[in-house]
């Protein structure tokens, strides 16, 4: 057990530091200059010259990228072009926010996801189990920006019950979340409900039932928790998605995450800023990974033993 | 035959397959169903205030906010949106067909190394990713293409490798090559013909996703650029006034077969 662990860690790290390097040479490779960007229209080829020998672009790919992950290993993701503030101080600023977009959209989308999933398998084949199959189908096959488009107008727009945007109260979280939540909760309801119809044909289960439990007790007690595993392996994938794929429900909503941030980066070509951001959302993937790999034998036994 | 059968058989996939087809017919039909020209700005296409003409009367689903019918927009939308669908789609098959093959029938180090490598695109923010590369190169049709092909090539490399693996293995490949047949030949006549169904299926799964990240980037406004229509754009551009979308089920058969 430790020493996988210790053997995912050290895999971690380098698929981390692949990550940086690719990410390098794209973001180097690609014809958008920043220092032009930030020397603005009428700068002169002498201005644009020095703002690149500040900024040590004037040097060696090779170079630049030792440089970087030298600061890297140490913490340092570098200094911001434009706002002159250090990456890891304005990402660790907009964290709080995405996390906490993360966490109740990965909570909504558990909760919907479990009781639709449950309510269909139990009802399978019925009229429910269709309509709700059918709901998960659209969830699924939905745009974000049309679901968030959609909430907005009804709402916050028409009905004024929630803030149009913006991050503060409790109430600005809801659509950004409920927006989260009702996508996800499609993969959610198709995963639990095949889950808990393979569990639900287990012979523990007709055992459960033969000595008399009641429906309830069999359902929460036998069936769920058998039936749990896929989840915590999407809620793992879930974690990575989300740092770095809720750029357009932050967008639409103003809401001030790591997604805003690393879009208004992208419009000013502040590759420090790119380069942090996508850092971190490639840890959060693997932390993800890592999670769901190392909590699935704590609560199943079964794979414990392998 | 057998598999239209099976198809009609469930009301998912021919519901799915109902959708295709419509999209299909609205892409290739556009020219002659479209009622305007989709980039001609009408001169009564906008209400006294400047405001978009609501659905009805001349335009069956009104105007967007530079007075264009949205109806003709949204057919040769559906173009530039199938388009995109299935080149990006075809190039990140391709891709990973070649990448899995290689890998899975090579092993050894070289197969190794192509793996860790698309485990480490694995970890990448795709989504961040397909942004950052739209938004620095200059967008258009193609690039969004090539865009959306490069990061989602890496699920099909996935599981074309673990299928070659399992072929490589197999007796036939061994009798095969016993009987001194090449690699060009093992791969392309006997290793290929297997990963067809796979590879079909991804195709038409992928076609979704392709098109859903190409409206998500024409809404971010890197996508397809104007006047050109497509999906993600025209939501795009009447944000403020938001029309209703009909296209939201959009979800090949095959994922329900």
């Amino acid at each position: 057990m430790l020493s996988l662990l210790v053997k995912r860690l050290i895999q971690s790290v380098l698929i981390l530091f692949g990550v940086a390097a690719v990410t390098f040479v794209l973001l180097y490779a690609l014809p958008a200059d920043p220092a032009r960007m930030l020397a603005g229209r009428s700068a002169t080829a002498q201005t644009v010259a020095n703002i690149r020998h500040e900024l040590g672009l004037d040097q060696p790919l090779t170079v630049q990228f030792v440089h970087y992950v030298g600061g890297l290993v140490q913490g340092d993701l570098g200094r911001s072009y434009t706002q002159k503030t250090e990456v890891a101080t304005l990402i660790a600023a907009r964290l709080p926010a995405t996390l906490t977009l993360m966490a109740a959209g990965i909570l909504l989308e558990v909760l919907f996801g479990v009781v639709l999933g449950s309510i269909a398998a139990l009802n399978r084949g019925g009229v429910i189990d269709r309509t709700v199959m059918m709901s998960a189908f659209i969830g699924v096959s939905a745009p974000q920006f049309v679901v968030a488009l959609l909430l907005l107008y009804v709402f916050a727009a028409t009905l004024g019950w929630f803030p149009m945007s913006g991050y503060g109260t409790a109430a600005h979280v809801v659509l950004p979340a409920v927006t989260l939540g009702l996508l996800g909760a499609g993969w959610y309801a198709r995963m639990v409900r095949s889950a808990m119809i393979d569990v639900l044909n287990q012979d523990y289960v007709r055992t459960a039932r033969a000595k008399g439990l009641s429906g309830a007790r069999v359902i929460l007690r036998h069936v769920l928790p058998n039936a749990v595993l896929p989840i915590i392996a999407m809620i793992g994938i879930d974690i990575g998605q989300f740092m770095g794929g809720v750029v357009v429900v932050e967008a639409v909503y103003g809401w001030p995450g790591i997604g805003q941030l690393a879009w208004q980066a992208i419009q000013q070509v502040d590759i420090p800023i790119i380069m942090g951001v996508t850092l971190t959302s490639a840890l959060a993937i693997i932390a993800g990974n890592l999670f769901a790999d190392l909590v699935a034998p704590v609560i199943d036994p079964r794979i414990r033993s392998n | 035959m057998r598999v239209l059968k099976e198809i009609c058989r469930q009301p998912a996939a021919l519901f799915g397959l109902a959708v295709i087809l419509l999209v299909l017919v609205a892409a290739l039909g556009a020219p002659l169903f479209a009622p305007f020209d989709p980039d001609e700005q009408m001169f009564d296409g906008l209400t006294l205030e400047g405001a978009p003409m609501p659905p009805g009367g001349q335009f069956a689903l009104g105007t967007d906010t530079l007075g264009r019918d949205l109806l003709s927009r949204m057919l040769f939308g559906a173009r530039t949106s199938l388009i995109i669908g299935l080149v990006a789609n075809g190039i990140a098959v391709t891709i990973g067909l070649f990448v899995g093959i290689t890998a899975g029938y090579l092993r050894g180090w070289a197969g190794n190394l192509m793996m860790r490598f698309t485990d480490l695109m694995m970890a990448f923010p795709a989504l961040l990713l397909a942004i950052v590369l739209a938004a620095l190169l200059k967008p258009s049709l193609w690039i969004v293409a090539m865009v959306i092909a490069l990061v989602n090539w890496v699920q099909v490399a996935r599981i074309v490798y673990t299928e070659t693996r399992g072929l490589v293995e197999r007796d036939f490949i061994l009798a095969e090559r016993s009987l001194g047949a090449g690699h060009g030949r093992i791969l392309f006549l006997h290793i290929l013909p297997h990963l067809v169904p796979t590879a079909i299926v991804w195709g038409t799964l992928g076609i979704a996703t392709t098109v859903l990240l190409e409206a998500t980037l024409s809404f971010l406004g890197i996508g397809v650029q104007p006047p050109d229509p497509s999906w993600g754009n025209i939501i795009f551009e009447s944000q403020s006034y938001f029309q209703a979308a009909p296209w939201l089920v959009f979800f090949p058969a095959p994922s329900s077969c």
